[in-house]
């Protein structure tokens, strides 16, 4: 693990303390391999060494994908690991134990049972007597601001009402460390904020039981503004890339100059990291890499942004996100197949079109299906093996399944599904090739 | 509503096709050595056991009730034997792999048929008493109703969402409060579901199960299906039209007071979050909701109900079955199969043996003409229905109005038992002297061809509008539109319906190809007059033959012929 990059204002005393403090989990060389159709494992994280202390509320980060919240699982003993091992309270985890408490990004409510219910849901394994149990759902219920809602049940509620009952259902049973997997990502902006602030209030009144915070996130935003120590998870397999330590007093300011500065150094780390990614050399048709979800119609509309002012075909990816309401790991996508395609490159933060990529973006219609087709050919090598695949073929037409083995060799399943609609997709566009779902066949247009 | 239907349809099919012909194999073995085993215990048991009937209209009330406890006490039995079996085929990988399989062909297996054997082996179970032939009764309804039950069950336990999955076991809940929390209201509106659909199929067969005669053993339960036997003894048509009035009220008050409110409760729990869609409604849930009395009165039974479910009750942690830890999982693997391998060839052995001892080449071959017979009645009979009721539908099913006016009325058709107008439609062939073999088939789908009614208007009602106004717009012409746009939506829906009508119908073949009223005898040549006759007789080991042969003609249609139409219509038409 890289030694943590010491931010301004940070004392040496105050690092050794925080270093000092004790540990609560530790995880130890964690690898994670999900094997398919019985054969290759595709590893999905590797050597993976995090230690959660006393006091501090850790972020991982990391673009969707990238295995952070099969880490978060592994820690809750939710998911066993393939390699190493997780050590809470200096014990081998072995599945789900007392002092561990998980948030889900989904809030996971049973639907059938009121707040006070669902809360209670927290101290099923406890064997308490029902007025105790009762009396501590409440007092969670209580702390977490959602007083006088406790029969609603959450069909009722709105989503920030709905994370505030996974927040209770999870504190009620004073857990040690708490699990969090995106628990704001599925709220709009100023509920998360909301949630998020009310959340810190608590922790900062040391108003919680809890010692310690794991928290999964893509938002590099929230993570600077939560967070003591960031940790970047990237590559393939996944690893802690690097370490932030931000020593900011709470409550932070998202528009104070510190504040802004470790936002602006993770964001460079992280586009270096996805521009290494994508500019290795993709051609032959050995390296096949994965394709993002993204619509033609995404990328058309993305060039057509680009170009027109006050842009002028060059922009910070930041910058184009947040004008444009898109949330910043879709620009990523964008971005990445439009560097894939050579219809931009990507450098740091910032996206510049390709001379290539301002003729598609002014083109017409049909000018613009001819340049996707050749660049598509040129660029995506797995379209162009599929295109000569079905141009040998007698009847030009060849089965899905086909390419999803090949596809599999070397990616993940999920991905090789995404892969392969994404192909579909760009194929039909470019006129390459068709797909008919019925006899889930490829074939020539 | 209707996805729940669908659903379970696509785990059945899903079944391999080696599993599906060992089950078929065990589950015909059984029955026809059951069949044998029968001939020997029914000796001492010529008795009669049949009640005094009165047709008395003032009786009925008194036999309504008993037809309807029975029917109650088989729901009782089948959601006992559903959370059992469901959780034992959801949970055990090696037993899933025997369960669901059977389950399927037990699906398949002509309720009616096997009654005979039922009623012996539980008479000899209390042979000086009326509760055998009540548990006989009552076990016909349960295997009416508890296979697709079950099915609906493990269906359910198999598709709890992951993320639901996850909180219980973050939160460490115990295997029993995972159940009664999580699993079983996950499965409940499911399960409430797909009760009621088998339930409105069971009438049928507690009609037809109270007044039986097999051999020389006579069996009349008090309850409207031997009231109705002996009103056709005594060739009385009032008495017909006063049973018809009861089992409709009956069936109506079933309705109203268990399963409208169960619906309504059930919907709280749907997992989808939104609100929205239009919301089941009950005046009776409504009345119990607001009585401050009843709140009161039920207040201890549901913090009962809530320590009940919250109980711990875990087995301690390290507690492993003895030999997991040492054994290797292959090696229990193969012993698994070893088994399961021995069992099917022993009773593969025992089949063979038996039918080569007891048939010869003649009874095989009229027995192959009569099964051909009935399935080409089946098929014509679905084929007719469909034509007249999938347009019918769908005009329904487009028009809201209609459809709330109509719907329920199609679902009490379903509902109700046609072998209770049967000896109407005996009493006009005799009356206007029509040739029994044409005009008895129709007899087979009078009662479940509303199946395919309810659930094309259930689909036409469904269809999105969007798309209708597409059409509209596009102004295609009537027979494109209808052909294009309408049946392809209503077809999955069209599937689901007409499975259960061919299904109800082969079940009905054995109580429509030969009926009687007064002294008059009518039947028609076909399986179900075969099992009939020969059920009549007490001829077991031909019942036993008949059944196992109607199974597999069922089995095999299931997989030729509705398997293939639902995987088109699931993918082809699926709107999602």
């Amino acid at each position: 693990m890289p030694s943590p990059s010491i931010a301004p204002g940070w004392t040496e005393t105050e690092a050794a303390a925080a270093q000092s403090a004790p540990v609560v989990m530790e995880l130890r060389g964690i690898g994670k391999s999900f094997v398919h159709s019985g054969t290759a494992a595709s590893p999905v994280l590797a050597g993976v060494n995090i230690v959660l202390r006393e006091g501090e509320i850790v972020g991982l980060l990391g673009r969707s994908g990238s295995g952070k919240s099969t880490l978060l699982r592994i820690a809750a003993g939710l998911a066993a690991p393939s390699e190493g091992q997780v050590l809470y309270q200096g014990q081998t985890l072995n599945g789900p134990t007392e002092g561990l408490a998980v948030v889900f990004q989904t809030f996971a409510l049973y639907p059938w049972l009121t707040v006070l219910q669902n809360v209670e849901l927290g101290l099923d394994a406890l064997s308490l007597s029902a007025a105790e149990a009762r009396r501590r759902a409440l007092g969670a219920i209580d702390l977490i601001g959602l007083d006088g809602f406790q029969s609603a049940f959450p069909r009722e509620l709105s989503g920030g009402m709905r994370q505030r009952v996974g927040f209770a259902r999870a504190l009620v049973s004073d857990p040690l460390l708490l699990l969090m997997d995106e628990p704001f990502s599925a709220l709009d902006v100023l509920t998360a904020e909301t949630l998020r602030t009310d959340f810190l209030d608590l922790w900062v009144g040391r108003q919680l039981p809890t010692r310690s915070v794991l928290l999964v996130t893509h938002n590099i935003e929230e993570a600077v503004l939560m967070c003591d120590r960031i940790l970047l998870l990237s590559g393939k397999p996944a690893h802690v890339a690097a370490e932030i330590a931000i020593p900011l007093p709470r409550p932070r300011d998202r528009l104070d100059a510190a504040c802004n500065a470790i936002t602006a150094q993770i964001y460079t780390t992280l586009m270096a990291r996805l521009t290494a990614e994508t500019s290795t050399p993709n051609h032959g048709a050995d390296t096949i890499k994965p394709l993002p979800n993204v619509s033609v119609s995404r990328l058309t509309g993305f060039t057509e942004v680009l170009t027109a002012s006050p842009y002028g075909g060059c922009a910070e990816l930041g910058t184009i996100a947040a004008s444009r309401g898109l949330q910043i790991k879709e620009v990523f996508s964008i971005a990445a197949a439009l560097h894939l395609l050579e219809f931009a490159e990507l450098t740091g933060g910032a996206i510049k079109l390709t001379a290539a990529g301002r003729v598609f973006a002014d083109s017409s219609v049909e000018e613009r299906k001819r340049l996707f087709r050749e660049h598509l050919q040129c660029f995506v090598p797995f379209a162009a093996h599929i295109h000569q695949v079905l141009k040998q073929r007698e009847d030009h037409q060849a089965p899905r399944e086909r390419f999803e083995l090949e596809l599999e060799d070397h990616l993940q399943p999920s991905e090789a599904q995404q892969t392969l609609r994404t192909l579909i997709g760009w194929g039909r566009y470019a006129e390459l090739f068709d797909y008919r779902d019925d006899i889930k066949s490829f074939l020539l247009t | 509503m209707p996805l729940h239907v669908l659903t379970p349809l696509r785990q059945r099919f899903a079944i391999p096709a080696a599993a599906n012909a060992a089950a078929v194999m065990m589950v015909v073995a059984f029955i026809i050595l059951a069949g044998s085993a029968a001939r020997q215990v029914l000796a001492p048991l010529a008795a009669s056991h049949a009640s005094a009937i009165s047709l008395a209209p003032a009786a009925l009330p008194s036999y309504t009730l008993r037809t309807v406890m029975r029917m109650f006490a088989a729901l009782v039995a089948s959601l006992l034997f559903t959370f059992v079996y469901g959780t034992c085929a959801a949970k055990s990988r090696r037993l899933e792999m025997v369960l669901v399989p059977l389950l399927d062909v037990l699906q398949s297996v002509p309720v009616l048929g096997y009654l005979s054997f039922t009623v012996v082996f539980f008479l000899s179970l209390y042979p000086n008493s009326m509760l055998g032939a009540e548990l006989a009764s009552v076990f016909a309804i349960f295997t009416a109703q508890a296979w697709n039950m079950a099915f609906s069950f493990y269906q359910s336990l198999r598709t709890v969402p992951t993320e639901l999955d996850e909180v219980s076991r973050s939160l460490r809940q115990s295997v029993w409060q995972r159940f009664w929390r999580l699993e079983v209201p996950f499965a409940m509106p499911g399960l409430i579901w797909n009760t009621m659909m088998s339930m409105s199929g069971s009438w049928f067969f507690v009609v037809a199960s109270e007044a039986i005669s097999v051999g020389n053993t006579q069996i009349t339960l008090p309850g409207v299906g031997s009231y109705v036997q002996r009103a056709i003894e005594a060739r009385d048509l009032g008495a017909i039209f006063w049973a018809i009035v009861a089992m409709s009220l009956a069936i109506l008050i079933y309705d109203q007071l268990l399963f409208r409110p169960l619906v309504v409760w059930a919907d709280k729990f749907r997992v989808e979050q939104t609100a929205g869609t239009i919301e089941p409604h009950s005046w009776l849930q409504d009345l119990l909701r607001r009585s401050t009395l009843v709140a009161a009165a039920t207040a201890p039974i549901d913090a009962a109900l809530h320590r009940f479910g919250r109980a711990r009750l875990a087995l301690p942690r390290t507690l492993k079955l003895p030999g997991t830890a040492i054994l290797p999982r292959w090696l229990i693997d193969t012993v698994w199969y070893a088994m399961l391998a021995a069992a099917v060839s022993y009773l593969l052995w025992r089949l063979l043996s038996f039918v080569g001892a007891t048939f010869n080449v003649a009874d095989i071959r009229s027995i192959a003409v009569d099964g051909g017979l009935t399935t080409l009645r089946v098929i014509v009979l679905i084929v007719l229905a469909s034509v007249v009721w999938v347009p019918i539908g769908v005009v329904i099913g487009l028009s809201p109005r209609l459809t709330q006016l109509l719907q329920p009325a199609a679902q009490f058709l379903a509902a109700f038992p046609a072998n209770l107008l049967f000896p109407l439609a005996v009493f006009l062939i005799v009356h206007f002297h029509l040739a029994p073999d044409l005009w008895l088939s129709p007899l087979m789908i009078l009662g479940t061809q509303w199946y395919i009614l309810f659930n094309v208007i259930a689909g036409a009602s469904a269809f999105p509008r969007d798309l209708q106004e597409l059409a509209g717009s596009l102004r295609l012409r009537a027979w494109k539109r209808w052909l294009l746009v309408l049946l392809p939506g209503v077809f999955p829906f069209y599937v689901t319906g007409a499975i259960t009508a061919s299904g109800g119908a082969w079940n009905a073949s054995i109580v429509s190809e030969a009926v009687s009223w007064g002294s008059t005898r009518l039947s028609t040549r076909g399986l179900g007059a075969y099992i009939a006759e020969r059920t009549a007789a007490g001829d077991y080991a031909r019942i036993a033959l008949g059944v196992a042969l109607m199974s597999v003609i069922v089995v095999l249609m299931n997989r030729l012929i509705w398997r293939p139409l639902y995987a088109f219509a699931e993918h082809r038409t699926r709107l999602d």
